[in-house]
């Protein structure tokens, strides 16, 4: 016979003492929060993320926040919405467009990035190539939230962004990624105007599916010009010309 | 208007209302985020002294948000009682908190007062509370509702069963929901937050809960947390929808950021009641709530994040909702820094929204870049029993495993009740003792696949 704990990693069938949980299930509890504590401060190896993606063949954009630091970048979500002003510069002058900016930010678990993100890419860029869309260098952002994106992709002359994000962590999954996608990315736009797709990493959502419902948001996001709460993920997705 | 006072042989001058109420706000990291927050602990004294003169009345008469650009100040301002405003219409803030505390603020008062209060004067209130304030004029007020059970009754404690699973696996929801169930928990709603949000799976989980709830005879309600175009995409597909869901917030931008306004909620209520589905009451909506949430759309106006909190409280009492709970600690600490700031902005949520005549529970909760831990949750769990919350959420473990955040367990709840003798809601505690013995059956039917047409 099976246990309850066989079907989900949620915590159930928990041991008791009286009403109250065993010491068992206390201290596992701590310990995991103790974990999750510990991404939130763990910070990005950027160097050898970049050296990731060039083995690759990819490009690959070096870019920083306003949030000078982790603290900083833990306290106040608006810098880390907003690119320093050197980066900035570096992707002003710009006269060509693009279909897809492809951003790598950190958010709340670096190690979710360190982990999970060139892996979703290995999956997810040759559908992008293969579709012959144009696409951006991977511009990593180390404390960098999702609405970031906005900036890049604005400057860059992109219709779509794609943001890579470490999610903030939970207790069974301090190292989960997010897909965030907007259409015709700008500062200001808000989240129902972006497509979600949550809890990438090998426990959650496979690379491979989460490579295949992202490239599906972004075919359907092309075909209706916009993302957000009117583009819902199973409208079917027309071939495209 | 200008507003100021004298403390401590200094004179402040505030520039206008909404000003006077962010820096007469306890200490949270939201308004400092924001910018507009009291400078000095001395500050914020002394504008708290200033609000204390103030006359009720200037609320309808300087609305914070101009009434021409935001429909939530229309709202507020458009269904307001004068009659039943009368009893308090000559205090000033200070004098209605003096008011709330002393004999003439009964039950029965506090309810007939509710249509005449507005949000900012809830909230305006609560700034001059301490703690056990909030608590004690919170736990006169019973608000109750009714779909299939009835939650808000005096001596009991309903709980919402939340059996999220990362990747919406119906198995594993289904186990959440089992365990849950064996301890009490489900009263308030099955209320499940998808991972996914897609009207084919949000169609599936409803049905999946609608089958338990028909198998088992359970008076519950059931409901899956999608955005409210989702939700309503699923009813007209047919899908068993009992309660319509969507997070709502206190200014018309914020609402804008969340993809719905007042016409959308309207409509959804109103395909809500058209079902008919409950068999005690016609409670059809459950909101979401928190601090922070205009700021963080840029939605503000400048306006300080407990104020906000108590205008969506407005939007929520348009709509007769069977659920309205603050998710208070889920934003993380940008908005509310540490356990300090998370317990008090809980206690100012509930108070604010039971003033209003809403039925306030809150999701006791933390994430973990937030400076809180499990006692910091014990703290306001036990302070919001005594308060008499409606109900809280009831996590496996305390770990949401799909939303990545802690709330309140099965086991958290069972504490909470145990200790202030409160019971589930009448209809579920009778079914309980009815069924909760064939309960453990169940997970042999979940592994048979008979419980969500998933075998093996």
């Amino acid at each position: 016979m099976k246990l309850l704990s066989d079907f989900t990693l949620a915590r159930v069938g928990l041991q008791r003492a009286g009403n109250s949980l065993a010491t068992r299930e206390v201290l596992a509890f701590q310990l995991a929060h103790a974990q999750a504590r510990d991404a939130v401060a763990s910070t990005m190896d950027v160097r050898s993320f970049a050296l990731e993606c060039e083995q690759r063949g990819w490009l690959v954009e070096q870019l920083a926040s306003a949030a000078g630091d982790q603290p900083t970048h833990l306290r106040r979500p608006d810098l880390g919405r907003r690119l320093a002003t050197e980066s900035r510069n570096r992707l002003l002058p710009r006269d060509s467009s693009l279909d897809l900016a492809i951003v790598v930010a950190g958010g709340l678990s670096a190690l979710a990035v360190q982990r999970h993100a060139v892996r979703l890419l290995d999956e997810l860029i040759p559908r992008i190539d293969d579709a012959g869309w144009t696409r951006s260098a991977v511009c990593v952002i180390e404390r960098g939230r999702v609405a970031i994106g906005d900036e890049a992709g604005q400057l860059l002359h992109a219709s779509l962004a794609l943001v890579l994000i470490g999610e903030r962590p939970g207790l069974s999954s301090p190292d989960s990624l997010g897909a965030y996608l907007t259409w015709n990315p700008a500062p200001m736009r808000t989240d129902a105007e972006r497509n979600c797709i949550s809890n990438i990493r090998p426990e959650g959502l496979s690379y491979r599916e989460a490579a295949h419902r992202i490239f599906n948001l972004l075919a359907a996001s092309r075909q209706r010009q916009l993302t957000g709460v009117a583009l819902k993920e199973d409208f079917a997705v027309l071939p495209e010309k | 208007m200008s507003y100021q006072a004298s403390a401590a042989g200094e004179h402040y001058r505030f520039g206008d209302l909404k000003s006077l109420l962010a820096k007469a706000s306890p200490p949270r990291s939201g308004d400092q985020l924001a910018g507009i927050a009291a400078q000095t602990a001395t500050q914020r004294v002394a504008a708290q002294m200033a609000l204390a003169e103030l006359p009720l009345r200037a609320f309808l008469d300087e609305p914070l948000i101009p009434y021409e650009s935001d429909e939530v100040t229309r709202l507020i301002i458009d269904t307001h009682d004068a009659a039943a405003f009368a009893p308090i219409r000559h205090l000033t803030v200070g004098e209605f908190r003096d008011w709330l505390l002393g004999p003439l603020a009964t039950g029965e008062a506090l309810a007939a007062l509710a249509p005449g209060v507005t949000p900012e004067m809830a909230a305006a209130v609560s700034k001059l509370m301490r703690v056990q304030d909030l608590i004690l004029v919170t736990s006169r007020i019973r608000v109750v509702t009714r779909f299939r059970t009835t939650v808000g009754l005096p001596g009991r404690l309903s709980t919402r069963l939340q059996p999220n699973h990362p990747t919406d696996d119906l198995r594993g929801i289904m186990a959440a929901t089992l365990d849950g169930l064996m301890l009490a928990s489900g009263d308030a709603v099955i209320g499940i937050n998808p991972a996914s949000d897609n009207v084919a799976g949000v169609v599936a989980l409803l049905q999946m809960l609608d089958h338990l709830r028909e198998l088992y005879q359970m008076p519950v309600q059931c409901c899956v947390l999608a955005h409210l175009t989702t939700q309503l995409e699923a009813l007209r597909r047919g899908a068993p929808v009992d309660l319509l869901f969507q997070s709502i917030a206190g200014t018309e931008l914020a609402n804008t950021s969340f993809g719905v306004n007042l016409a959308l909620l309207d409509e959804a209520w109103h395909a809500g009641l058209e079902l008919r589905r409950g068999t005690v009451g016609d409670n059809v909506m459950y909101f979401e709530t928190g601090q922070g949430s205009a700021l963080s759309a840029n939605a503000h106006a400048q306006v300080d994040q407990q104020t906000c909190e108590a205008r969506a409280y407005a939007v929520a009492r348009r709509f007769r909702p069977m659920l309205v709970n603050t998710v208070v600690g889920f934003i993380g600490p940008e908005y509310l820094y540490d356990g300090k700031q998370i317990v008090r902005a809980g206690l100012e949520d509930h108070f604010c929204g039971k003033l209003l005549g809403l039925p306030m529970g809150c999701d006791v909760c933390y994430t973990n870049h937030a400076e809180a831990d499990q006692d910091d949750m014990d703290v306001l769990l036990t302070l919001l029993g005594a308060a008499g919350v409606n109900y809280i959420m009831g996590v496996p473990g305390a770990d949401d495993v799909m939303l990545g955040y802690q709330s309140t367990s099965f086991h958290d709840a069972l504490y909470i009740r145990s200790l202030l003798g409160l019971r589930p809601a009448p209809e579920f505690e009778a079914w309980l003792a009815r069924f909760q013995a064939e309960l453990p059956s169940a997970v042999a039917q979940l592994e048979a696949g008979g419980l969500t047409g998933v075998g093996g």
